[in-house]
């Protein structure tokens, strides 16, 4: 690592003892909202933005890891640890099953493959009975415990959920930095031309759909432990269809692409639930879904590298040897 | 028992027809434009919305039927300057996002306008059901065959028989020929969204009096539409109308004998199906030309 990159860890390590002075409730709760999404966008852009393969389902991994943990805990009992693993596994072995023939479509297909397995699970969740407590959901999830340290405030759980997030953003730096992140951008780049460098593509491809799925189940566990209640509404096609959206608005295939995602689609959406109603009298319900569209599609048309596009943010090693290849031939 | 299968079969059938209209505007948009416009469904919810609120004034239904499929064709054609146009040339990943942005934003413009209220509209025609060995044909389901009709034989005319027709099927076999003769495949671009709204409207007005219309149907009605397209290969206009045909039934059975909950699921099973195990469509063994 060069010593530019820690800035931006050191930056993130600053602002999270903020909250710790500011003490509010409010904020502790939307920073662990954001800090969830952010651990699923981040295994969703080393599938989108690294390997470049898009997911339209991902709401169906992270309800099936609030789902597994929820009905671990509550049914059979287990030590909540082992029902936040289980919430991780689960999703993982189901995207791994899913994952083979799956991932072999490309571009439209595999989204709307992924779509409708998205919008199967969700079905799922609305008719599974008994198992899943249909349309009205779960509650009396317990909290999460390590041994007899509970996390029973939100303070608790922020630093639980950033902590994971640290983690998981030095993992990943490092992964993008490997021989397996360069490895995935170049069948983003080319799979036929990844394949004749000896890349084994669908099994990159799958290693990095079960790593998404991994993450996302995991992020599920934890917001069914941190709510202590679950239903199928949070899981649905729009929640996948936010999660792209913060990827695109961070920046596909940069590093803190999907942090910034999150922060702003979290912070955009807090917003306009504020301003709608004084615009708008009586508004209530989803007009904000009008903003996130016409920002999805104008970034997509004026700025397809999402906000990390717009300043410094971390070039993919692989992208400036292309280039420097097609000077040299040039 | 046999009243009641026959009873299902109409219901698939006009179900189906819908699917059937909404999968051939995907079908044209998408051998023209390569772009899948999940949008789609978008426009046939607000044609109805329109419908509903134009009908509202006293309009004649014939007249607001026209006028609605004029207003969400002008919407499609809009939506295409503004959004596709631009970004002609990004890849087809990235018009797909784009068109769920329109989806959502259209959606979200839905619910501004009309609000979360249910909506129904008039049938075309007066007069109560007809009974056909033992079992009841809503009116509207035979004004909604006659449009899948008019449609099949509107594409048909004009993809073998115009100027136009013949322009929009060479840039669908060859973008650089056609591009080559003089053919302006932005023009061609924008004509089958323009299409694909008014298509898209009619198919709104006309199931309007047999569901009911809320803002936010047309996200699955779009999704059916595709499925229904996926069945028939994605590309192929026979296929399409046969897929949706069959959709229709299989949903109004499944629902019908089985769980009204699972009719979605069913749907989603058969995309999944086929997307992984036949990707060029359970039809596609014909092997019909393009368009």
């Amino acid at each position: 690592m060069k010593l530019k990159n820690y800035r931006g860890f050191i930056i993130l390590l600053l602002l999270l003892i903020i909250p710790l002075v500011a003490e509010s409730n409010y904020l502790y709760s939307t920073l662990v909202i954001i800090g969830l999404y952010a651990i699923i966008v981040q295994g969703l852009g080393i599938l989108m933005g690294y390997a470049g393969q898009v997911s339209f389902g991902h709401a169906a991994f992270f309800g099936l890891g609030g789902y597994t943990a929820a009905i671990i805990s509550t049914r059979f009992h287990w030590p909540t640890l082992l029902a936040l693993l289980a919430s991780a596994i689960l999703p993982g072995i189901i995207a791994g099953l899913i994952g083979r023939q799956t991932l072999k479509l490309r571009e439209l297909y595999l989204a709307l493959a992924t779509l409708s397995f998205g919008i199967l699970v969700h079905i799922f969740f609305n008719e599974g009975g008994e198992l899943t407590g249909g349309p009205s959901g779960m509650s009396g999830i317990p909290n999460l415990s390590i041994g007899s340290f509970e996390f029973d405030s939100d303070q608790k759980f922020y630093l639980l959920v950033w902590l994971i997030l640290l983690m998981l953003l030095i993992g990943i730096y490092n992964l993008v930095h490997s021989r397996t992140g360069r490895a995935l951008c170049s069948i983003r780049e080319s799979e036929y031309a990844a394949e004749n460098a000896g890349i084994d593509c669908a099994r990159l491809k799958l290693q990095a759909f079960v790593f998404s799925a991994l993450l996302a189940g995991l992020a599920g566990g934890l917001y069914a432990f941190y709510v202590s209640f679950i239903s199928p509404s949070p899981f649905s096609f729009h929640t996948s269809v936010q999660f792209v959206l913060m990827a695109v608005i961070g920046g596909l295939g940069t590093f803190w692409g999907p942090v910034i995602g999150a922060v702003v689609v979290v912070a955009l959406n807090e917003l306009l639930r504020e301003i709608v109603p004084l615009l708008i009298p009586g508004a209530g319900g989803e007009y904000q879904i009008i903003i996130y569209g016409v920002i999805l599609v104008g970034l997509m048309i004026f700025q397809p590298k999402g906000l990390s596009g717009m300043g410094q943010y971390f070039r993919i090693p692989l992208k400036k040897q292309l280039k420097a290849d097609v000077k040299i031939r040039g | 028992m046999e009243e009641q299968l026959l009873q299902l079969l109409f219901t698939g059938l006009t179900l189906g027809s819908i699917y059937s209209i909404i999968a051939l505007t995907l079908v044209t948009t998408f051998n023209v434009t390569g772009i899948l416009n999940l949008a789609q469904g978008e426009f046939v919810v607000i044609g109805a919305l329109l419908a509903v609120s134009l009908q509202g004034t006293g309009m004649p239904m014939i007249a607001v039927f026209i006028v609605s499929v004029i207003l969400v064709a002008i919407l499609g054609g809009l939506l295409e300057r503004l959004t596709i146009y631009r970004a002609r040339g990004a890849s087809n990943l990235s018009m797909l996002i784009i068109t769920i942005g329109l989806s959502i934003s259209l959606r979200g413009l839905a619910l501004l306008i009309w609000g979360t209220e249910t909506y129904s509209l008039p049938a075309f025609s007066k007069g109560g059901s007809m009974v056909l060995g033992g079992a009841a044909l809503n009116p509207q389901s035979i004004w909604i065959f006659a449009l899948v009709g008019v449609t099949l034989t509107g594409l048909y005319g004009f993809f073998g028989h115009t100027f136009w027709g013949k322009a929009v099927k060479a840039s669908v076999y060859n973008q650089t020929g056609a591009r080559l003769q003089g053919i302006n495949l932005n023009t061609i671009s924008f004509l089958a969204f323009v299409a694909a709204g008014g298509l898209g409207a009619a198919a709104g007005v006309s199931i309007g009096p047999i569901t009911m219309v809320t803002y936010d149907m047309g996200f699955m009605l779009g999704v059916k539409g595709f499925v229904a397209a996926a069945i028939g290969g994605l590309s192929n206009v026979g296929g399409a109308v046969i897929g949706g045909i069959l959709l229709g039934i299989l949903e109004s059975f499944s629902s019908g004998l089985i769980s009204s909950g699972l009719k979605d699921a069913i749907s989603m099973i058969i995309l999944l199906g086929v997307l992984l195990f036949r990707p060029e469509g359970i039809i596609g063994a014909i092997r019909e030309r393009k368009i």
